[in-house]
């Protein structure tokens, strides 16, 4: 757990950077400090391992003072990733990550072993081991940077805006997998962003900073969505967050009409009672796309791959509210596929009946999901 | 003429002593001697000095001090130093020469050396320092696991400089009588014994060759790999610049 | 009078004494000194501007050429003064000797200065010219090399600075320029030191590698004005 207690910093010329900051970042818990440049959220976390030194209040580590610490041997115990990885140039990729081991003493063969499953953890190939960062992408350099953090095994883990140097594609795959490694750790985080969608889909809890380096608000990501303290932090959440508070509610069992299927490569189908649309799966029942039947000429006797429309997104039965509608206002034929947790299709339903769903939780609290890992 | 060159340097007459003239063995390693002498006091001074001027940020005043050094003409400062320093010493022996030469010399591979470990050791990547120290570095590991390492590529291109300048001025020290590889082409000239003095030249152009090729391996060896840019596809001009304005004016 | 000044006084600070004696001659090698230190550069960057643009325009031309014009820096400049004559078929102590040492050196520096100075331009840069319609020649002239321009300008300096220098070391092998005041200082000094010439020497040299220098910078402010809107 990391406590900040009326923490204070003042630079000599006079500029606040962190005004009587008082927040608890939980044990197990993604923290995430989120506000625009100029917030202080990064003095806030470089604070926390004495990069940075306060000038007034204190900041404990599990109720051990910061400042009573030997600053080398904190930051020694605490895990450490930057923007830019800031990976060693002169270094091969398992030396990059056994560097903190190597500084505490580890055995070679030890450390490099602990850096090896490390490599792989963080989703590298073996083969990076013996390579130089600089040939590495920005993205597999920012899973080093990870894998270096973890080598110590250290209960906490800083992290300064290390997502946002990658493009969005790599950002989504290492948010994502940055979570799935969170649930197996539990490491005590404090994450720091300007991206306030990073930060709803990250962290447990939310701290929303203002200019000056004043705390504007702490919360579950959800209450952020569903009750912003104030202007300042509903204009920084953003327009659609109503809709993307759904993202946080999830009801237990959506009740699903079933829907008529025919296999990819079967005959057409005809008969009076079809609808227009009808959903195409293959052989295992995992949908695969929406045939409109009308718009078929003669010459379409079988349900081929390229007749499909593929724009749908599928709902996951005991997901959220969000990914339900989502995949209502997204199918051609205005009926969202609910599937299974192994993609085998259950049902369809209907916009109105999620907005139903919906309006029948209001005005009794949103189930809130506890930790980003859950909501996986 | 190159004929006759070659047939000088071809003489093993020439390269042995004699009672009269001293051989090319002896003052090619009188010349290497010295010009050693003065690389290492010139390294021991700057290397330590570039490192901790780059590492704290402070007394940065003292590598632009350095860097108007270059502005000085060579022979000029060597010449007045031998005239004032010649005359204290008497006798046969070459000191009043070999100690200006030293001075000279030493004061000459320094800039080089100084400005490029500074400029090699504030060119690391700033992401890369806090990295060091956000993993629990002290300074001096940050210093020197870190920050030294990354500054070879550009602290051995000051070093070569500072070397060919050194080796360079040398060959200039024979202008006053005193010994190295110089003293062929100064002779060569007195005498206007052309083949001498030509041949002088061939082996102070080799001699440089030779140390600037020996430098190339050991840092080709001692470099990471890392850093030489053979893995990574763009080249960093600012860095090359730094080289450029830096560590090559000093290498004529 | 004027006999009576240079015998008068050896103290370091009479070389301006000194100076007024000798006057003419030594205008004389303040100016040859002066476009030995000059011409070659000039030359040298024409030469190296083609040379630059092949190496930037043809990757592959790089690595050879930048190890063979180090090769030519690596030459002492001692040496490669009595190297010339043989190798250019001149007779020895011919005076075109260090001029051309001094132009084969500034070629080896600039060819890489222009090379990287080209090479700093901004690949975006060079497509959005291309875009707008500039011909590669266009292109070059109008948009890379102005943008290269600081680069080159840095560039001169250094050889400008350094040449300067190697002027005086041909002194030492009887070349007529400012080089031949230390030769004389020293000849005069066997007993006791005579410093006014040496001094002037070196007082010389260095007022004109500072005022080379300094043109350079200003033609590098007049060239790129973009870069003052920047500053202020």
């Amino acid at each position: 757990m990391i406590r900040f207690e009326s923490v204070s910093k003042r630079y000599p010329d006079g500029t606040v950077a962190v005004d009587e900051l008082d927040f608890v970042a939980p044990s197990g818990q993604i923290t995430v400090l989120v506000g625009p440049s100029g917030c202080g959220k990064t003095t806030s976390l470089r604070m926390i391992n004495r990069m940075i030194e306060p000038t007034a209040g204190r900041i404990l580590i599990d109720d051990q003072d910061v400042t009573k610490v030997d600053a080398a041997q904190l930051r020694r115990g605490i895990g450490y990733v930057i923007q830019h990885a800031g990976l060693f140039p002169h270094r091969t990729i398992i030396d990059n990550v056994a560097s903190v081991p190597y500084l505490l003493g580890t055995d070679k063969k030890q450390a490099r072993a602990r850096a090896m499953e490390l490599i792989e953890r963080v989703g590298l190939d073996p083969r990076f081991a013996k390579r130089y960062p600089s040939q590495l992408s920005g993205g597999q350099q920012q899973r080093v940077g990870v894998a270096r953090a973890l080598a110590a095994d250290p209960p906490v883990m800083l992290m300064d805006e290390p997502f946002s140097a990658v493009d969005p594609v790599v950002r989504d795959q290492l948010q994502e997998e940055f979570l799935r490694l969170q649930s197996d750790l539990g490491k005590t985080i404090v994450f720091v962003t300007h991206d306030i969608d990073e930060a709803i889909k990250l962290g447990d809890q939310v701290a929303v900073l203002r200019v000056g380096g004043h705390l504007a608000q702490l919360a579950t990501p959800a209450e952020l969505l569903s009750r912003p303290v104030d202007e300042f932090v509903a204009g920084f959440v953003g327009r659609d967050r109503g809709y993307r508070a759904l993202t946080f509610t999830t009801v237990g069992e959506l009740a699903v009409h079933d829907e008529q299927t025919v296999t990819l490569g079967a005959p057409v189908p005809s008969g009076a009672d079809l609808d227009n649309w009808i959903l195409v799966v293959d052989a295992a029942n995992v949908p695969q796309g929406w045939l409109n039947l009308v718009e078929l000429s003669r010459d379409d006797t079988t349900v081929s791959a390229d007749l499909l429309y593929r724009g749908g997104t599928l709902a996951t039965q005991g997901g959220s509210l969000r990914e339900a509608l989502d995949a209502c206002l997204s199918s051609p034929s205005g009926r969202g596929v609910v599937v299974d947790s192994d993609e085998t299709l259950l049902g369809s339903i209907t916009a109105a009946e999620v907005l139903a769903l919906i309006e029948k939780r209001r005005p009794a609290a949103a189930s809130v999901t506890g930790s980003g890992s859950e909501r996986r | 003429m190159i004929g006759e060159v070659f047939t000088w340097l071809n003489d093993p007459g020439h390269w042995k002593d004699t009672r009269f003239d001293t051989g090319i063995a002896t003052q090619l390693t009188a010349h290497v001697r010295f010009c050693a002498f003065a690389l290492l006091v010139a390294l021991i001074i700057a290397l330590p000095l570039g490192l901790v001027i780059g590492h704290t940020g402070r007394g940065r005043w003292l590598i632009a001090a350095a860097n108007t050094l270059r502005a000085l003409p060579t022979v000029g400062v060597l010449v007045l130093l031998t005239v004032v320093i010649a005359p204290h010493f008497y006798g046969r022996t070459d000191t009043g020469y070999l100690i200006p030469t030293e001075i000279v010399l030493i004061v000459l591979a320094i800039p080089s050396i100084l400005s490029n470990t500074f400029a090699g050791v504030e060119n690391v990547d700033p992401a890369v320092r806090d990295a060091a120290e956000g993993m629990g570095m002290t300074g001096k590991q940050v210093l020197l696991k870190v920050e030294l390492p990354c500054s070879l590529p550009l602290i051995f291109s000051g070093f070569r400089s500072a070397t060919l300048q050194v080796i360079a001025t040398a060959t200039i020290a024979s202008y006053l009588p005193l010994g190295g590889l110089g003293r062929f082409i100064y002779d060569g000239l007195a005498q206007q014994d052309f083949p001498q003095m030509i041949g002088g030249g061939v082996l102070v152009a080799g001699l440089a060759l030779v140390a600037d090729l020996l430098l190339y391996l050991v840092q080709r060896y001692t470099v990471s790999r890392g850093l030489t840019g053979r893995f990574s596809k763009k080249r960093i001009p600012d860095a090359r610049l730094a080289s450029v304005t830096q560590a090559e004016v000093a290498a004529v | 009078m004027t006999a009576l000044a240079t015998s008068s006084s050896s103290s370091p600070l009479h070389f301006w004494g000194y100076f007024m004696d000798h006057r003419s001659t030594d205008l004389s090698w303040l100016w040859s000194h002066t476009w030995l230190s000059v011409v070659p550069v000039v030359i040298g960057l024409l030469v190296a501007l083609p040379l630059g643009w092949l190496a930037r325009r043809y990757r592959f031309v790089y690595p050879p050429l930048i190890s063979l014009t180090g090769l030519i820096y690596t030459i002492p400049s001692i040496a490669l003064f009595v190297l010339i004559p043989p190798l250019f078929g001149l007779k020895s102590l011919d005076p075109k000797q260090v001029p051309i040492a001094l132009t084969l050196y500034s070629i080896a520096l600039l060819v890489r200065v222009v090379a990287d100075g080209l090479a700093s331009v901004s690949e975006d840069t060079v497509q959005a010219a291309t875009a707008i319609g500039f011909k590669p020649l266009g292109r070059f002239f109008r948009v890379e090399l102005p943008i290269a321009v600081p680069v080159i300008t840095a560039g001169l300096r250094v050889a400008l600075v350094a040449n300067v220098s190697i002027v005086a070391v041909s002194g030492t092998i009887g070349m007529s320029n400012l080089g031949q005041l230390f030769t004389l200082g020293f000849q005069n000094s066997t007993n006791g030191p005579y410093y006014p010439p040496i001094v002037l020497g070196i007082v010389l040299c260095v007022l004109l590698a500072l005022v080379l220098d300094r043109i350079v910078i200003i033609l590098n402010i007049l060239l790129t004005p973009w870069r003052k809107a920047v500053r202020s």
